[in-house]
């Protein structure tokens, strides 16, 4: 068994910064992650970081652009704590040594972003996450922090007491990728989750194919609750074959969106008067896909997005890294056409219920980055906050598990008496498919002795895996994965209806129902990633559900949740979180409310116009 | 949302014993049908598709029975205009083998772990259209480095190389509060080398490396030039990196072969960034001589 006082699990954007945190303050840390931290998707983030760092600009401003974003959904607390900390935390990157595009004085650049009221949006090119995860790495190591790199982590080891909040996280249990160990790693003082996003969940999106939801999916069956899983972020500029990313950048820079009658819809079509190209994430994707249900897009799929006119100095300088990935995924050269584009999905905005400080109900257990709901983003992020998210909150983690004294958090976290109880008609029963399910935390009561729950827990994930890979006959796992897929993308994607959100349902149940079945043909133990895409196909189907449950319970519309049987957002029913908790394999709704109150004001809700 | 459902407990005894094996027997026979069905759906895929493209890939595994001995195994998949040797690899691995074994996960040209060598050459398989290669695509691993399994090599020396350069920024003297300051000039100078993935396509195609396993290399000594040119870096610390570039294993091996150059997926210039430390290692100690 490994030991460490800080284990963080993950060595994205999120991951990498909560270590260093951890380290600073003197803990024993170490990162266990499936892929090394270089290999990890903040490397594809592209656009840039927001930070208030001019004058002209403030961290009132904002927060107020990001209550705003997210459709008054996103808790102040949270907010606020993301645009005060963020601009120390860019400078503090610059003093890293991250190679931020410069001004002419020698200063670190900014530029527009959907959504924004002043040109916040720090960054390198258009490879800022790459050059954030590499900077990053480059101080892990620095720091002497240990990584265990293609150790695929499957399971917490949390103690069994009825009620999430009396748990304990006492470590993890991980798969060593090259060799086929199972083994214990117990955190003396805490676990932090930086798994990243579930973009596989989709068929069509930007993200990489390790983006199973892992964390999520392990923090959800260990009792924490997920939160606002149905505000899944659709990137407008997707290309349209592989979903590759076109950062929002291009629209920053001012690229221009045509349809296939050569509009300049976001106007003509009145989408976003004002704004245009610029307006946020949700309403872009939407004009998109209108454009293209209406018969204009281009081969009924796509638009146009155009920065020729940028001229080839401003686009080599800023955006260089978009011609490449045009020419090498879609053959277009930006310079000389046109880039083919669509939604794709790109983001969650929910994820594992945290408070500010990074913490979960169950003590020990903490959670940073995408895989994390604080929440920030609330129904919509806005472009260039997910990379302050990373650092900002990736630190407070990282300091909270090392033992800091931080002030204590307002937002609370868990199950509570006064919590609003929700109901939500499905079609086919959620959750575990057998009661008998190996999903429950430590079972057998070694609730005081930590070394024991995480002994049984690496007993028990021995046993599950060696029953993956004796069983002789069954199903793979890539069927099983392509038709969830396939039907999350047809029925839980920019548009939504009850029929389609019920036919989902119908799908995750039957592929829960396949899954009883699924065996794993390779034998080996040697680097088996038949074994790894199994295990995370179970992932998978856990966080379908919850993001389907929510969508189908939100009778409104607000912000990337789109419903067309509601098409108004309803604040005096639904200014709330949709928290979704696995009790044992049975998943339990329930809603708390957003917290507007700021430190100086409260955010009333307004229209969102743009 | 209601309880689990649970069997009916007016079940018999006879039933119970009788119901798991039959269970498990029908479930077999869905499992084997749901195969067949998946494998007809790849052949009738494979058929109908306008045209097909034939790999030839690389296979080993050390304890499996029959895979101990390398192979090449042929796999035929349908084919589209864009389609990638990644594409071409999950599609034969979800349809055909699933104990096909490789690196990959971004599919962007930014995560730089499915290096490989693709018809003789080094090559990001995410970014290497099919169309643009010969047939049979002979997809092996990198060469120069152990094999794990199938397509997979151990990246733990190049990494180690990686790592002996001291690949972080060494300042601890900054403005309070505000970033440093740095010239376009400067961040366009260091630009290119800083693109580097860590694919490790360039150490695998460089003869030195193959030869002098303790050659840092041109990925490390790229990421070693990109500190060394950075302004920000104090003046006092140049020394310091040039100590360990000009070792007897280090810049001095580089014989200017370019093929680091030739197959780096990023375009970065490593033979010439490497000829541009000597030219400092040769200048630093003319300044003792």
């Amino acid at each position: 068994m490994h030991e460490h006082d800080v284990i963080v699990v993950g060595g994205g954007g999120a991951g990498l910064r909560a270590a260093i945190a951890a380290s600073e303050e003197g803990a024993d840390t170490a990162i266990v992650t499936k892929l090394h931290p270089v290999r990890s998707h903040t490397g594809a983030a592209e656009g840039g970081i927001n930070a208030a760092l001019r004058e002209g600009d403030s961290w009132e401003m904002h927060a107020y652009d990001t209550m705003k974003g997210s459709d008054y959904l996103g808790d102040a607390p949270a907010i606020e704590t993301l645009a005060k900390d963020a601009p120390e935390e860019v400078i503090n990157l610059e003093h890293w040594g991250m190679p931020f595009s410069r001004e002419d004085d020698g200063r670190v650049s900014q530029r527009p972003f959907g959504g924004l009221s002043f040109p916040r949006t720090t960054y390198a090119g258009a490879e800022t996450g790459h050059h954030l995860l590499h900077t990053m790495y480059e101080q892990a190591v620095k720091h002497g922090i240990q990584v265990y790199d293609e150790w695929f982590v499957s399971e917490l080891a949390v103690t069994d007491h009825e009620d999430p909040s009396d748990r304990q996280c006492h470590g993890v249990v991980a798969y060593d990728v090259k060799t086929g160990e199972i083994e214990g790693f117990k955190a003396n003082k805490g676990v932090i989750l930086a798994t990243g996003g579930p973009g596989q969940v989709f068929e069509h999106t930007t993200n990489a194919v390790a983006n199973t939801g892992d964390g999520y999916a392990m923090a959800y069956r260990a009792g924490v609750p997920l939160e606002d899983m149905e505000f899944v972020q659709f990137h407008p500029t997707t290309l349209p074959s592989t979903g590759v990313l076109i950062s929002e950048g291009v629209r920053g820079e001012g690229g221009i969106l045509y349809n296939a009658e050569g509009e300049r819809f976001m106007f003509e079509h009145g989408y976003a008067n004002n704004e245009g190209e610029l307006a946020s994430r949700d309403v872009v994707s939407r004009a998109e896909l209108t454009e293209v249900n209406e018969g204009r897009g281009i081969n009924d799929e796509y638009v146009h997005l155009d920065m020729r006119h940028l001229g080839e100095d401003r686009i080599l300088d800023r955006l260089e890294n978009i011609l490449h990935l045009a020419e090498d995924f879609e053959g277009v050269d930006g310079l000389v056409e046109p880039m083919p584009v669509k939604p794709g999905q790109h983001y969650e905005m929910g994820g594992i219920e945290t408070d500010e400080n990074g913490e979960t109900c169950i003590e020990g257990l903490y959670a940073a980055g995408e895989c994390a709901c604080v929440s920030v983003h609330g129904s919509n992020r806005l472009g260039g906050n997910a990379l302050p998210e990373l650092i900002v909150f990736g630190k407070r983690a990282g300091h909270h598990a090392a033992g800091k004294d931080m002030k204590e958090a307002e937002i609370t976290t868990g199950y509570s008496e006064d919590a609003e109880s929700g109901k939500v008609d499905t079609p086919v029963e959620p959750g575990a498919v057998t009661t008998t399910s190996d999903d429950v935390a430590a079972d057998g009561g070694a609730v005081a002795d930590p070394t024991g729950v995480v002994e049984q827990t690496v007993e028990e994930e021995r046993e599950r895996v060696e029953r993956l890979l004796e069983k002789e006959e069954g199903l793979q796992h890539a069927a099983i994965r392509e038709d969830l897929q396939d039907s999350m993308t047809q029925n839980v994607n920019v548009f939504r209806n009850e029929e389609g959100l019920k036919q989902a349902l119908r799908d995750i149940r039957e592929a829960r129902e396949r899954y009883q079945d699924v065996y794993v043909d390779d034998p080996s133990r040697t680097f088996n990633t038949d074994l790894i895409h199994t295990i995370e196909t179970r992932n998978i189907i856990d966080l379908a559900e919850a993001i389907t449950l929510g969508a189908l319970a939100r009778n409104e519309f607000r912000g990337a949740h789109w419903r067309q049987e509601y098409q108004e957002r309803r604040d005096d029913e639904w200014l709330k979180h949709t928290l979704l908790r696995w009790n044992d394999g049975d998943p339990e709704l329930f809603y708390k409310p957003v917290i507007l109150e700021g430190e100086n004001k409260t955010y009333e809700p307004k229209v969102r116009s743009y | 949302m209601s309880t689990q459902v649970s069997e009916t407990e007016a079940e018999t005894e006879a039933e119970t014993e009788s119901k798991p094996h039959q269970e498990r027997r029908m479930s077999e026979k869905a499992a084997r049908r749901e195969a067949a069905d998946r494998e007809r759906l790849a052949r009738e895929q494979l058929e109908a598709a306008e045209s097909t493209v034939h790999l030839k890939v690389f296979r080993y595994d050390p304890e499996v029975e029959g895979k101990q001995e390398p192979r090449f195994d042929d796999f035929h998949v349908p084919y589209e205009k864009g389609m990638t040797v990644l594409d071409a690899l999950m599609f034969a691995r979800d349809h055909y083998d699933s104990s096909l074994t490789f690196r990959h996960s971004c599919r962007q040209a930014v995560c730089g772990s499915d290096a490989m060598f693709v018809n003789g050459s080094q090559r990001l398989c995410c970014k290497t259209q099919l169309g643009d290669l010969q047939e049979p695509v002979r997809v092996e691993p990198l060469p120069h480095q152990d094999v794990v399994k199938d397509l997979v090599v151990d990246m733990q020396h190049f990494y180690d190389q990686m790592e002996s350069v001291e690949p972080y920024f060494q300042s601890d003297e900054f403005p309070e509060g505000e970033e440093q300051r740095q010239t376009r000039e400067n961040r366009e100078k260091i630009k290119m080398s800083t693109r580097c993935i860590w694919c490790g396509a360039c150490m695998s195609s460089c003869n030195i490396a193959a030869g002098d396993n303790e050659y840092l290399g041109p990925a490390a000594i790229n990421k070693a030039y990109r500190f060394y040119m950075d302004d920000r870096e104090e003046a006092d610390l140049e020394e310091h990196r040039l100590r360990i570039l000009e070792q007897e294993h280090g810049v001095w091996r580089c014989q200017t072969q370019f093929s680091c150059t030739e197959v780096c997926p990023k375009d970065i210039p490593l033979t010439e960034h490497i000829q541009e430390l000597k030219r400092e290692a040769v200048k630093s100690n003319l300044k003792f001589w």
